[in-house]
């Protein structure tokens, strides 16, 4: 019965190990080939002596021009900053097929930034800037909400991302 | 033939005093988790539009209660059950006494810990959730009492490091009882976890609520605390499996097939340690090649789990042959379900199934990005420390209570009940939460009072989890009465023992398996581990930046 049983356990383990091996493969072909990127590592704000983390963000570059800009044909770049408790700008206007670059961050704690529907999804750290692409192929109105606690009203904070 | 897992097991005195304070701790735990139920059940009811807070004594907010949810639950009343349960389990292993002075000073360090924690959130000066993000900025008793529960948990390893010694003083050359092991492995694995919070919190969070340092760094402590944060769970788990291989199968009057299986699958969990990248997926600052690292990483310490899955449903499988089952499954509905040790625990086990398949999915890298913050995480969650965790330290206490006490169970069948409400409850909720996070709904956040239009697929979501949370709050409450009452007015028994396993075969004295028990070698791989894959990280990190000013508005 013992040796029995270890030769299910030694079958029961590979198939396991090929499953989560397999997985893992294709993790790595959605991220390398379809470019289902995570969000890395962009870049550091840091105040000087004396500086606001808020002046600091609205002196460094996107972040001194924010809002929506189109960069190429269907190419768009949203700069976005976070404080508690709303996200600016309240709400951009796209076409269908717009491919956007999402540059965000904080100016005073840790907030989310989601696009409920969409895989845009990342955290925003004062101090760091985050970054993601998404293309939007269907009209619709979309949620930008903060999906990190950031106190009493953060179930109030979101925005609109409107794609026509 | 077989073999039993513990050192004597012709029999075994707990000492009094020492059966008092194992007691006590667990008790402390019982009755911060009911504080921590009923936070839960005006969570569950929040999804579903109704709003309750107000009704509640002393809490002001959502997320007031909340975080009292979370580190009620989720720190405190695990930290407690692992003092004291493996405590016990680990004296039994070894057959020997523990130190009743230690044994006291964790129980007193985690008892003014529990007060000054749960003191600060119920003053509302500490709405900053389970995981106190900087620059969240809680009151200093927050941060104080949290130190000293980590701390009760390294006063209750020592005790256990103690009795080891000892028993290889007096037992040279022989294999550490498999019983004793798993908990000592537990520990020196959780020692070596903890200490990320322990420098976040000591170094940066105590320090700066008292106002010696001006600001917090966010993406340090963040690092800091998801280094124990994801090992956290698994310290939550241990206990459980310690219950699941060391005395299930000899609840269902099974056995384990292999001693060694069991000690690689703890040694598997000590040795992959650094693996708290993973809650980090989705943030800024941490290159992608280390997240893909520690994906990988992740993905491998499933191996013990279903490792895990597989002795442990092979020892009910015995069980259930043994007693007339047959067939492919028919074994399974021949286990003694009428028992509510065992009933709660392999429903336990059945819920842990699906949280281990959401599991990977939220391990699985870039697909986090589908679910990250979303209410699937708290399905997850919930099926996993909520219900595998829970229910089997239910489960575990519907024959610990009574041994403790020498009371019998005041009633199966309301035990029974419990574990069922509870079970089926879980599972709504869960299918709740988990759709609403494919539909785009936030975790931790109070759906209740939102100011725009519920999105598509929110609405079933929301009454699916204030259904479910609704019956596990039910259940609980159950559980409650039945060890209240088996406490109370249970009748006085006599129970000489813990129902620990055996093993089929004898663990050997010679060959690779007594490597196993060289402590030393496999804390040493841990370490390197650690260091290899927070090292670099972390150091890329100084000067820290500790000038981001704290927040208060909760």
């Amino acid at each position: 019965m013992n040796h029995e049983a270890e030769r299910y356990e030694r079958f029961f383990l590979i198939v396991s190990g090929v499953f989560l091996v397999g997985f893992l493969v294709v993790l790595a072909y959605t991220s390398i080939h379809m470019r289902v990127m995570l969000p890395g590592r962009v870049g550091t704000i840091e105040a000087k002596p004396g500086e606001s983390l808020a002046a600091a963000v609205f002196r460094t570059p996107p972040f001194n021009h924010l809002g929506l800009t189109k960069v190429g044909p269907d190419e768009y770049q949203a700069v976005y900053f976070a404080q508690a408790w709303a996200f600016f700008p309240r709400e951009i206007d796209l076409p269908v097929g717009a491919r956007v670059k999402f540059i965000a961050t904080s100016v005073d704690i840790t907030h989310g930034f989601f696009i409920a529907g969409t895989r845009v999804n990342m955290m925003l750290l004062p101090g760091q800037i985050s970054e993601e692409t998404y293309t939007f192929h269907k009209p619709g109105k979309y949620l930008l909400l903060c999906h990190e606690y950031c106190g009493l009203l953060h179930h109030t904070m979101h925005a609109w991302v409107i794609v026509k | 033939m077989s073999t039993p897992i513990v050192a004597a097991p012709d029999g075994f005195a707990l000492p009094e005093e020492q059966r008092r304070f194992i007691k006590w701790t667990i008790y402390l735990g019982f009755i911060v988790l009911a504080f921590g139920v009923l936070n839960g059940l005006d969570q569950a009811l929040n999804y579903a539009h109704i709003d309750i807070f107000r009704f509640f004594p002393g809490m002001r907010t959502y997320y007031q209660g909340l975080t009292a949810h979370g580190v009620f639950n989720a720190i405190i009343m695990t930290f407690a059950f692992a003092n004291g349960f493996v405590a016990l389990l680990v004296a039994r292993g070894l057959g020997t006494k523990l130190n009743s002075g230690i044994l006291a000073a964790s129980f007193f360090t985690i008892l003014i810990g529990t007060l000054l924690t749960a003191g600060a959130i119920v003053s509302g000066s500490a709405s900053v959730l389970y995981t106190f993000y900087a620059p969240l900025e809680a009151s200093w008793p927050f941060y104080l009492g949290l130190a000293l529960v980590v701390i009760s948990t390294w006063i209750t390893s020592l005790n256990l490091f103690l009795m080891l010694a000892k028993f290889r003083r007096e037992h040279p050359g022989e294999r550490i009882p498999l019983l004793a092991y798993m908990g000592v492995v537990t520990y020196i694995f959780w020692d070596i976890a903890s200490a990320g919070i322990a420098i976040e919190v000591v170094a940066f969070l105590l320090p700066w609520s008292l106002g010696l340092w001006h600001g917090a760094d966010p993406m340090v402590d963040r690092t800091l605390f998801w280094f124990t944060g994801h090992p956290i769970v698994y310290f939550w788990l241990l206990p459980v499996y310690m219950s699941w291989y060391g005395t299930i199968p000899r609840q269902v009057n099974g056995a384990l097939f292999s001693d060694s299986v069991v000690r690689i699958g703890f040694l598997l969990f000590l040795i992959i340690i650094p693996v708290g990248f993973h809650h980090q997926f989705v943030d800024p600052g941490v290159p992608l090649g280390l997240k893909f690292a520690v994906a990988v990483l992740t993905f491998a310490l499933f191996v013990p789990s279903l490792m895990t899955a597989f002795s442990v449903m092979y020892a009910l499988e015995i069980g259930g042959r043994r007693a007339g089952g047959s067939g492919l499954i028919g074994w399974f509905f021949r286990i003694p379900w009428k028992d509510p040790s065992v009933c709660a625990q392999v429903l336990a086990m059945l819920a842990f199934m699906l949280g281990g398949i959401t599991g990977l999915m939220n391990a699985s890298y870039n697909m986090n990005l589908e679910i990250h913050n979303t209410t699937f995480v708290p399905g997850h969650f919930h099926l996993t420390v909520g219900t595998a965790v829970a229910l089997s330290i239910m489960g575990i206490a519907y024959w610990l209570v009574p041994y403790l006490e020498q009371k019998e169970l005041w009633s199966a069948k309301v035990a029974l009940v419990s574990s069922w409400l509870y079970f089926i409850g879980v599972l709504i909720f869960a299918r709740g939460m988990i759709s609403g996070g494919l539909a785009g709904m936030p975790r931790r956040t109070a759906i209740s009072l939102i100011p725009y239009a519920e999105p598509p697929g929110w609405k079933l979501a929301g009454i699916l989890v204030g259904v479910g949370g609704s019956m596990m709050f039910a259940g609980a409450l159950l559980f409650f009465v039945v060890i209240g009452m088996t406490v109370v007015a249970g009748k006085r028994t006599r129970i000489a023992d813990i129902p620990y396993s055996v093993t089929i075969p004898k663990p050997k004295s010679a060959g690779w398996e007594p490597k196993l028990d060289r402590l030393g070698y496999w804390i040493a791989i841990a370490l390197v581990l650690c260091v290899v894959v927070y090292g670099p990280f972390l150091a890329s990190q100084f000067p820290l930046q500790l000038n981001i000013p704290g927040f208060r508005a909760f």
